[in-house]
């Protein structure tokens, strides 16, 4: 596997991270209602998206680049 | 005596000689962090359910600081971005451009070590103090307008002091287990900003004072271990990736390719620690 390969792996499971994070913060607002929590849990989303829109042009740079 | 594949890949691997060992280093790496990821799987789930440090046998939640670990999360990611920013860079023949790149990295990684660094020293002088009546608290000492770090009852003793400032942790709502009714005076109090309260504790009146270090209690043990060989990883990675940024760069000159390669192994490597990183970050610090 190339770094181009382990890269995409790292970014999609950053991706997943983010939502991970986001969720969690969710949840925090769903029980305490603080308004922070609301903030960062749409901060992690927003970084998800980025994080994908990061790997779709990784890939468009990249796709001269063997996977193995 | 030239050694073959150095450059080339194998044709039995389709790969050259240093990914596949690459490769079957990080698998070792693999088994090694997945040993102690199961044990904080099966310290975690053997434990009481309850809070601590009410409950001593429970355990502990939201005792890390969360905002610096997600802020060390996006600098590692940042890091993994940049190192293969660099390869790139060497493979479109821009050799200025993966300096700055690869320097980026080094920064990073040392920058993820400082804020451990604080992170650690923090936990130094942050107590679980037990006391004679059955009642437990965590805090800070408050030693002369200091924060004494490793301190023990023994040593409160030796210092013959009569009784101890303590601020004591108004814990917030990450501090109680999922499913536990948090007190709504600990909404109020951190709303109102309040997260300590001073108290005058007689030493007489202390069982155990106890700091946030790896004998106090299974979570601060595989906590400190898993961080601190992470650590490792990450200063290891560090030195490599900034030998390849200064004094490797002579092969550059003679043999570019094999330069490139290593610094994709190096980058393979990197991704490796961050990866752990990822899984570490939510494991021990949110859940």
């Amino acid at each position: 596997m190339s770094l181009k390969a382990f890269h995409i792996v790292f970014v999609t499971v950053s991706v997943l991270l983010m939502f991970v994070v986001a969720g969690w913060n969710f949840g925090n607002y769903r029980d305490s209602g603080t308004s922070m929590d609301l903030v960062w849990g749409v901060v992690s989303l927003l970084a998800a998206a980025v994080l994908m829109i990061y790997g779709k042009l990784f890939l468009r740079k990249f796709k001269n680049v063997s996977y193995l | 005596m030239e050694i073959p594949y150095t450059v080339k890949p194998r044709p039995d691997t389709g790969l050259y000689n240093a990914k596949v060992g690459i490769w079957l280093f990080l698998a070792s790496e693999v088994m090694l962090f997945g040993a102690f990821f199961s044990a904080y799987i099966l310290l975690r789930v053997t434990a009481d359910h309850g809070f601590w440090p009410d409950v001593a046998t429970g355990w502990p939640h939201g005792l890390l600081n969360i905002p610096i670990g997600t802020f060390n999360t996006a600098v590692l990611i940042s890091s993994s971005v940049t190192v293969v920013m660099a390869w790139m860079a060497l493979r479109e023949n821009n050799f200025p451009k993966f300096r700055n790149f690869m320097i980026f990295t080094v920064i990073c990684a040392l920058g993820f070590l400082v804020i451990k660094t604080f992170e650690y020293k923090e936990k130094f002088g942050h107590y679980v103090i037990r006391l004679n009546d059955g009642k437990a608290l965590t805090g800070h000492l408050d030693v002369n307008g200091k924060s004494p770090l490793f301190w023990t009852l023994d040593t409160v003793k030796e210092k013959g002091l009569e009784s101890l400032k303590v601020q004591v942790d108004i814990p917030n709502k990450y501090r109680f287990p999922v499913g536990m009714h948090v007190p709504e005076e600990t909404h109020r109090a951190h709303a109102e900003g309040r997260h300590h309260d001073d108290r005058e504790i007689k030493v007489a009146d202390i069982e155990s004072l106890k700091a946030f270090i790896p004998s106090t209690h299974p979570f601060f043990a595989i906590y400190f271990t898993m961080t601190f060989l992470h650590g490792l990883h990450v200063l290891g990675g560090a030195i490599v990736l900034a030998y390849f940024a200064f004094v490797g760069t002579k092969l550059w000159k003679t043999s570019p390719e094999q330069f490139t390669n290593r610094i994709e192994v190096g980058g393979l490597f990197w991704h490796f620690v961050d990866l752990v990183w990822i899984f570490l970050f939510p494991v021990v610090y949110l859940l």
